[in-house]
């Protein structure tokens, strides 16, 4: 009842709203994280290596982002005969089959690919496959883009090769290839449709020859990609439940602990008091980072480790004193003496008449705690001292930070895991101050 | 009568004043001296605690280890008597060289009486040999590394302080007169942005005044070469201090300023103000000697709690703008997996923290006339 009418006070205050909207917006965000991406999913789409990101191109904003350009940057696609994507015949021979794939697509952004590379998975006994590659322009012109013999797995990159750059009057092949005229220098590329042949020679009975061609855009999916090629949105998503669990149990363990030794402090008095007293009085000048830095470095980076860690250093905190001054004016109070007199027990007391009495009082403290630690735990990983398998938003920043993002203008690395620790900052601040308000009428004149 | 009586009663009160003046200064002497006692137990406990905690996995034992080890082979690698034995009675000679000097040092002894020796080189910032990092002297002692590295961020975090302070308060001050004011208001609807720490703020302003618009360093401390003559040296320093100090300020600024109106608007209500005012004081005196003064003794413990907290987060703000400091050390430290360094600069915030605690106490004992010894209660904590 009592928690209905909070509620209902709470929703008089706009700030509270808005904190409370993007709260719910943040846990459902976690719910669906969880659930569209399982955990170990998750570990193998953010360390699975260059075999699970080779369709991203590197380093490429997120793809809305054209919608406020007036040049359109292309994005990336991928077409393959492993999958069917793309057409592959085959005609037999005497003694060579000859194997021929095209990939037609259209194209029309108005800036250059990253790069195309092209992978090829071959089958033979004895004699190398051999094959032989032509670009068509959308007005017909054919290019040829050399030969080669393959091994059982070969990629061939467009844009690191050198040959063809010659032939390209000395463009980056990767540009050059979408000009009208190379000698002409960087124009703006040709919209239509463009071919890429394979033409291919198996040498063995039953040798076959399949390709996957990766057009490498510059924009992709809704949160862009690292330097490793990896989709930020999985970082993103799986960040939210992550930072909201360890700022969640952070501030809960360290208020609920606090609250409950500053009790018992005040309850038996003395050396117990006093012993509290110097402890907080060290832990005060306990350097807070450091140690935890230092527990990262020689001990364990996990998460659960450092989240105990931060809990252990945070509990004898500023925030002792306050609730002791609270806890010594309400030990005074009759009822308390009434419990007494009807045969009470210390732990009776303190748990059913001195604890809940402050509950009240620290409600909004623990709110405002929460993003101190998600903070924290973005700062730790920017440190380079993150959870070792878990993708978070933290280490997201850490990445764009060790590979100067800022310097090579790609604002968005850094952006986009700002844009939701702000989030996560606002919201809870916003709903604390309202608490605070609600919890703590002296204020609300003020 | 009355005449007469003046100049005894003008003596009488230069004298009770110059009593009061050496009251004062007794007091805070008294204090001063029982404050670095009890400081000075602190910060042996905090130490001590960081050196159990940095030893858990043995960290202490392997730096001394190493740095025995490495003493004694250049020993023996200088010296031309030893030249002429075999390898074999070498690594005798060497073994025998560093069980005697892990002897001398006490690492035969158990933990209990070693980490005691521990204590006693961190207290005396005996803190060992770095492993990968040099200071840029070229000397590879954790101490030279450290404290070459500690007037940067001194410097840095000092001028953040001292601004934030000064400004906080005025604007505070400002407000309260203005209560219910529009930057009233607008002060308090921005007090919850505090949530985000400096280096956040930090990360947003190098985006915008750095990267965007090009007016201001990415970071560092100095531009590259470091002009010669001091005067430019200064301005650089000052150039690529505005960006970390806007930062500090505006992670801390709405905050405090909320906080601190609060305080004055309570002092403000208070008879004694009235009474002030019904006097016909100006509202400039009233201000000074009925509001501020008594507000102070509280101000100061919300702005220690500040400068401590500023402390810790000193490792990754300074990482965030690159400043060569105490704090990128330690980081630079973890990168390398540099044990000494970050054990000793763990050791050295802890100082720093107790350092800052006691000047912010001895403010304390100036402003607040009730503090007295043993007086646990009104402690800046």
């Amino acid at each position: 009842m009592k928690l209905k009418n909070t509620f209902k006070e709470l929703l008089r205050y706009p700030s509270a709203i808005v904190g409370l909207a993007i709260i719910a917006f943040l846990l459902l965000l976690s719910v669906y994280a969880v659930v569209s991406i399982p955990y170990k999913q998750a570990v193998i789409l953010w360390r699975g290596g260059e075999g699970i990101w080779y369709h991203n191109p590197k380093n490429a904003g997120p793809a809305w982002t054209n919608v406020f350009r007036r040049e359109k940057l292309p994005e990336s696609f991928h077409m393959s005969t492993l999958d069917g994507t793309a057409p592959k015949t085959v005609i037999p021979g005497e003694k060579m089959d000859n194997t021929l794939i095209t990939y037609t697509f259209d194209y029309q952004a108005d800036s250059y690919p990253s790069d195309i590379a092209i992978y090829f998975t071959t089958v033979y006994t004895t004699k190398q496959p051999f094959v032989a590659m032509y670009w068509i322009m959308p007005d017909g012109t054919k290019i040829d883009l050399g030969s080669t013999a393959l091994d059982t797995k070969e990629t061939y990159y467009i844009a690191q090769d050198a040959k063809l750059q010659k032939k390209l009057a000395d463009l980056a092949p990767e540009k050059g290839l979408f000009v009208a005229d190379p000698k002409a220098g960087l124009t703006a590329p040709e919209k239509g449709t463009y071919s890429l042949i394979l033409s291919g020679y198996t040498f063995d009975k039953g040798s076959t020859i399949d390709a996957e061609m990766v057009l490498y855009g510059q924009v992709s999916g809704i949160a862009g990609t690292d330097h490793l090629r990896r989709d930020l949105t999985v970082a993103l998503l799986w960040g939210t439940p992550v930072a909201l669990a360890f700022g969640l149990m952070a501030a809960l363990g360290t208020t609920v602990l606090t609250m409950v030794i500053a009790a018992f402090g005040v309850w038996y008095g003395g050396w117990v008091d006093g012993l509290i007293q110097r402890i907080t009085e060290v832990n005060m000048v306990l350097p807070f980072l450091p140690i935890l830095i230092m527990v990262g470095t020689f001990y364990s980076r996990s998460l659960p480790v450092i989240l105990g860690t931060t809990i252990l250093l945070s509990i004898f905190g500023a925030g002792i004193k306050t609730y002791r001054a609270v806890f010594m004016q309400v030990r005074e109070s009759p009822y308390i003496e009434a419990a007494r007199a009807y045969g009470a027990g210390s732990l009776r007391i303190i748990f059913s008449y001195l604890v809940p009495r402050i509950i009240p009082l620290i409600i909004p403290q623990l709110v405002t705690l929460i993003p101190t630690y998600v903070f924290l735990e973005a700062a730790l990983a920017i440190l380079g001292l993150g959870d070792p398998t878990l993708p978070t938003w933290g280490k997201v920043i850490y990445d764009a930070q060790s590979n100067g993002a800022l310097y090579k203008g790609l604002y968005y690395w850094v952006m986009e895991p700002a844009f939701f620790l702000m989030l996560v900052g606002l919201a809870f601040a916003l709903l604390g101050f309202s608490l605070d308000r609600i919890f703590n009428p002296r204020l609300r004149g003020m | 009568m009355s005449e007469a009586s003046l100049p005894f009663d003008a003596k009488a009160e230069a004298q009770t004043r110059r009593k009061a003046t050496l009251n004062t200064i007794s007091r805070i002497l008294r204090y001063t001296v029982v404050r670095l006692v009890v400081l000075f137990l602190t910060v042996v406990v905090a130490v001590y605690l960081t050196i159990l905690i940095a030893n858990m996995g043995g960290y202490v034992d392997q730096i001394q280890r190493g740095q025995i080890q490495e003493a004694v082979s250049m020993m023996l690698a200088t010296n031309p008597a030893f030249k002429m034995l075999s390898p074999a009675e070498k690594q005798a000679q060497m073994d025998a060289q560093i069980a005697i000097q892990e002897r001398r040092l006490g690492l035969d002894k158990p933990f209990a009486v070693r980490s005691v020796l521990y204590l006693k080189n961190a207290l005396t910032l005996e803190l060992g040999r770095a492993l990968q990092m040099a200071s840029d002297s070229g000397s590879k002692q954790v101490k030279n590394i450290i404290l070459e590295r500690l007037p940067a961020t001194l410097v840095l975090f000092g001028t953040a302080d001292v601004f934030l302070f000064i400004l906080a308060v005025l604007i505070a001050l400002s407000l309260s007169r203005k209560y219910g004011s529009f930057w009233d208001k607008i002060f308090i609807a921005l007090a919850p942005t505090s949530a985000a720490p400096g280096w956040f703020y930090g990360i947003f302003l190098i985006l915008i005044f750095a990267a965007l618009l090009h007016w201001l360093p990415f970071g560092g401390m100095v531009s590259a070469p470091p002009p010669e003559s001091k005067l430019l040296y200064a301005l650089s320093l000052l150039e690529h201090m505005i960006l970390p100090v806007t930062a500090i300020t505006l992670s801390l600024l709405f905050l405090s300023t909320f906080t601190w109106r609060t305080f004055f608007l309570i002092y403000s209500s208070e008879d004694y103000v009235d009474m002030a005012k019904a006097k016909g004081l100006t509202s400039r005196s009233i201000e000074r000697s009925y509001i501020l003064r008594p507000t102070l003794p509280t101000i100061i413990t919300s702005f220690a709690l500040l400068v401590i907290s500023m402390w810790t987060g000193a490792p990754i703000f300074e990482t965030v703008f690159l400043w060569p400091g105490l704090g990128r050390a330690l980081f630079m430290a973890v990168g390398l997996y540099d044990t000494p360094v970050i054990v000793g600069s763990t050791v050295i915030f802890a100082y720093l923290l107790v350092i800052t605690v006691f000047l912010l106490d001895i403010a304390y004992a100036l402003v607040d006339p009730r503090v007295k010894i043993g007086g646990g209660e009104s402690r800046p904590q």
